[in-house]
């Protein structure tokens, strides 16, 4: 990238104060950096790294909480910081555009996808109405949808969420902006659509010279698109250059330490299979949903189909697969959190999947689940302690007793065992997905399901919490059963992998064979589809 | 959507019936006789016998119940005990009025209301914010009538700028119906204000921190289109639930207002039958707000879809 053209945005000395009270002072803090014409710069940084507060404020869509309090964001040489309300909004899609991390929110859902980006023609051209409609009918045909008119007179809930995601970019782009500021745009998405996404983008910006802001805490998604990568930490900038310098032969520590927590697309070897006893076996497990309607014929979905697993002692089975694959819904079935419409769950030698309620609940405690959201699994309102003792002791254990293995287990999740009287909101995400899993082995179960466990927490954090599983399950010799989309993370920890597509398992075997040498068709797409699938992320050793 | 309107009327079947049983109910099983209230304070008990036989009131009660519903199927709604007349006559004289306040006081409601929460909302901890959720208690607190006989204190007596009581038909004089129709209705709208501004505040200030508001401000469209064509739409469900909400409240404040203001409205229809214990009166009023009330929700129902269009029935 060696224009001779000015950039199109340079960002000089920004500092943002954070408001009093706040965990630190500056949420970004003199940072300085630029983006040319047709150029992608990503900046990179785990949760609280200031990189979304920097896109905000070249918007000039600040919360008011937050103020720019040094430093100048020149777009095209214009200090948007300098700007008035009405001269960011003539800015704003006709110059700089943005667009978000949740396609499915960020359409209105009560306006047409059409009528919403013919508000921004309404806005900032004269066009008259028939104008308007063909440069929309134009910009949806250029990001690849399917039958223009049809999508223009669609809502947003009928689309996918691949989309939305191209209808924000339309909107973004209808009036050829210098830059393109996005925010995690695929991080919402499946694999697949990802690598469309990503692709497209690409392709519209290279073709109209504009400049892109990436936001991205993904290094796959950095390998993939990025002409230069910025890594932020804590509002800081800690290292800036060029793509293929930055991930192969980074400077600073942290840096270091992030791409080196990048888990491996290549398993592991993990040693023959022990003849370990079966925990839990299924047998032609299925799911299905229908809504019962009065008059209507009644809709039917079948989230799972003919289900057949089984997880050894001391084995993680993975179940790999994108959004509405079923793999929620076969977790769900085996923990009994719903009731299967088919088959068999066999837990040891007992069958549980037609068992009921009442008898059922001594069993309950040998199935345990980790779920994906640390922040919304937990009761705000009760201790950490009383989290994790609440199963033991409803399961008869006396409160002193439950106590001590609280402790314990608070030891072997690597926490303080004095913080069992601290409330959730006092840890961080990482911790509260230490403590429940914590609150899982409390119960001493045969089975830990973990449902998306790591997906929530940013990649250092995540590297931990997936060593600590696994070290977990060596030493207990847990049957694990970790859910995920993240091939990546499929691949470092997993014994075994179930690939599942449309409720259906389409390829099983050992993690080497799957990812090794794939059969099925569909597996081959989704890992052809895996970011920074070509690049190695090294391991680096962190001063 | 034709299936479920159809299916909401059907619906509505078993509530009117329920609402039936427990009217015709209630009267009979309380205290008085309404035969005797016929007939006077100097009637002797041979003369309260004969109005009993003449009325049917002899009768076991579930015949009574069979006839009675019998004749309101055939649109007899029975002749008032009270006022000679036939009941369906009776209630046709006294729509009018109710009716006017009531479309009034809505229109006041709404128009003030909504957009004194947007604002508030849009502003939300500001003064203007503040005044709008002080009046809002105080308009749930302070009861009808106080408001009532404080306007009219302060604008029919002081000021002299409105008439104090009374009703002229729509169809007599416009203006006069329209001066005698504003007191009534800001009285009877204060509650609505207060409890629809509340609403509106609330659905705005959660739409406000959606992700498509962002959206919208990130096209470069004005603070006016983002807070009208985008917030306001998506906060419509909750505030059209809250209005057909209130459109019973509306009916127990015609009760009150109508006799504040001496409207010969249904409300004061409904106090003078109840006073006078006249039962086929009080029975269909109580039947036609019933399926007045049962409509409305099924209309703001169907509301819903023009404002949402994920909503389908």
């Amino acid at each position: 990238m060696s224009e001779a053209k000015k950039p199109v945005l340079e960002v000089r000395d920004l500092s943002v104060a954070l408001p009093p009270g706040a965990d630190r002072a500056h949420a970004v803090e003199k940072v300085s950096f630029t983006v040319n014409p047709g150029e992608i710069v990503c900046l990179v940084g785990e949760s609280g790294s200031g990189k979304s507060v920097i896109a905000f404020t070249v918007m000039g869509l600040l919360a008011k909480a937050l103020k720019p309090t040094s430093g100048e964001i020149l777009l095209e040489g214009e200090n948007v910081l300098a700007a008035d309300e009405a001269r960011l909004r003539e800015l704003r899609c006709t110059r700089m555009s943005m667009i978000f991390q949740e396609p499915m929110t960020a359409l209105n859902p009560v306006m047409t996808c059409g009528l919403q980006i013919d508000e921004v023609l309404e806005t900032h051209t004269r066009l008259d109405a028939a104008e308007r409609k063909a440069k929309i009918i134009a910009i949806l045909g250029r990001v690849q949808l399917p039958e223009p008119e049809r999508i223009y007179a669609s809502y947003p809930h009928q689309l996918s969420g691949g989309q939305r995601q191209r209808i924000m970019i339309a909107m973004a782009l209808v009036l050829d902006p210098v830059l393109l500021i996005a925010d995690e745009p695929t991080t919402a998405l499946d694999v697949t659509t990802q690598a469309e996404i990503l692709k497209l983008i690409a392709e519209l910006q290279e073709g109209q010279g504009t400049g892109v802001l990436f936001i991205t805490h993904d290094f796959g998604v950095v390998a993939e698109i990025a002409h230069r990568v910025a890594v932020l930490r804590w509002g800081e900038l800690v290292e800036m250059g060029p793509t293929e310098k930055i991930l192969s032969r980074p400077e600073h520590s942290y840096t270091k330490m992030l791409i080196s927590s990048v888990p491996s697309i290549h398993p592991q070897h993990r040693g023959v299979r022990k003849d370990g006893i079966t925990v839990l076996r299924t047998e032609k497990l299925g799911k299905t949903y229908s809504g019962n309607a009065f008059f209507q014929k009644a809709r039917v979905v079948k989230a799972a189909v003919d289900v057949d697993l089984d997880i050894r002692r001391g084995e993680t089975l993975g179940i790999v697969g994108e959004s509405g694959s079923g793999k929620s819904t076969v977790a769900r079935c085996i923990a009994r959190l719903i009731d299967p419409s088919e088959g068999r769950v066999f837990l040891g030698d007992t069958e549980i999947a037609t068992m009921t309620a009442g008898k059922l609940r001594p069993h309950r405690r040998k199935v345990q689940i980790v779920f994906q959201d640390p922040y919304r699994s937990m009761n705000p309102r009760i201790t950490v302690g009383e989290f994790i003792i609440e199963g033991p002791m409803n399961f008869g254990l006396k409160r002193d007793e439950a106590m001590a293995r609280a402790r314990k287990l608070m030891e072997t999740v690597r926490l303080d065992p004095n913080s069992l009287d601290r409330y959730p909101h006092q840890f961080s995400g990482g911790q509260r997905q230490r403590i429940c899993i914590a609150r899982a082995l409390a119960m001493e179960p045969e089975l830990l399901i973990a449902d998306e466990a790591v997906s929530a927490l940013d990649v250092s954090v995540q590297k931990q919490v997936l060593e600590l599983l696994d070290e977990i399950r060596q030493r207990l010799n847990l049957a694990v059963l970790f859910i995920t989309h993240d091939l990546r993370v499929a691949a470092q920890i997993c014994d075994y992998v179930a690939v599942m597509s449309k409720g259906r398992v389409v390829e099983y075997g050992s993690a080497e064979q799957v990812f090794g040498s794939p059969r099925d068709d569909y597996t081959k797409a989704l890992f052809a589809a895996a970011p920074g699938r070509h690049w190695e992320f090294g391991k680096f050793a962190t001063a | 959507m034709l299936d479920f309107i159809a299916r909401r009327l059907i619906a509505i079947i078993p509530v009117l019936t329920v609402v039936a049983v427990f009217v015709f109910l209630m009267l009979r099983l309380t205290p008085g006789d309404p035969a005797a209230v016929i007939a006077g304070d100097n009637a002797t008990s041979d003369q309260i016998d004969a109005i009993r036989a003449a009325l049917g009131l002899n009768e076991p009660i579930w015949t009574q119940f069979a006839i009675w519903i019998g004749n309101i199927l055939q649109g007899n709604f029975g002749e008032s005990f009270f006022f000679k007349k036939t009941v369906a006559e009776l209630i046709a004289q006294r729509v009018e009025p109710t009716l006017a306040l009531a479309i009034c006081a809505l229109v006041i409601a709404v128009s003030i209301a909504v957009p004194l929460g947007v604002l508030a909302a849009y502003r939300h901890g500001s003064l203007l914010d503040r005044f709008v959720m002080a009046f809002s208690v105080l308009g749930f607190s302070v009861p009808v009538f106080v408001i009532g006989y404080c306007l009219i204190y302060v604008f029919a007596i002081e000021l002299g700028l409105l008439p104090v009581q009374g009703y002229i038909r729509i169809g007599v004089d416009f203006w006069g119906f329209l001066e005698r129709m504003v007191l009534p209705s800001v009285t009877l709208a204060v509650v609505f204000i207060a409890l629809i501004a509340r609403m509106t505040r609330a659905s705005v200030l959660e739409v406000l921190n959606e992700d498509y508001i962002r959206t919208a401000r990130a096209k470069g469209l004005s603070n006016r289109v983002v807070l009208m064509r985008h917030a306001l739409r998506n906060a419509a469900v909750p505030i059209l639930t809250v209005i057909g909400l209130g459109i019973a409240g509306l009916i127990s404040g015609a009760v009150v207002t109508e006799s504040v203001f001496g409207l010969p409205g249904l409300g004061r229809l409904t106090v003078e039958a109840v006073l006078s214990r006249d039962f086929p009166t009080i029975q269909t009023v109580i039947l036609l707000f019933s399926v007045v009330y049962v409509l409305i929700n099924l209309l703001i129902d169907i509301s819903y879809t023009l404002f949402d269009p994920r909503i389908r029935y």
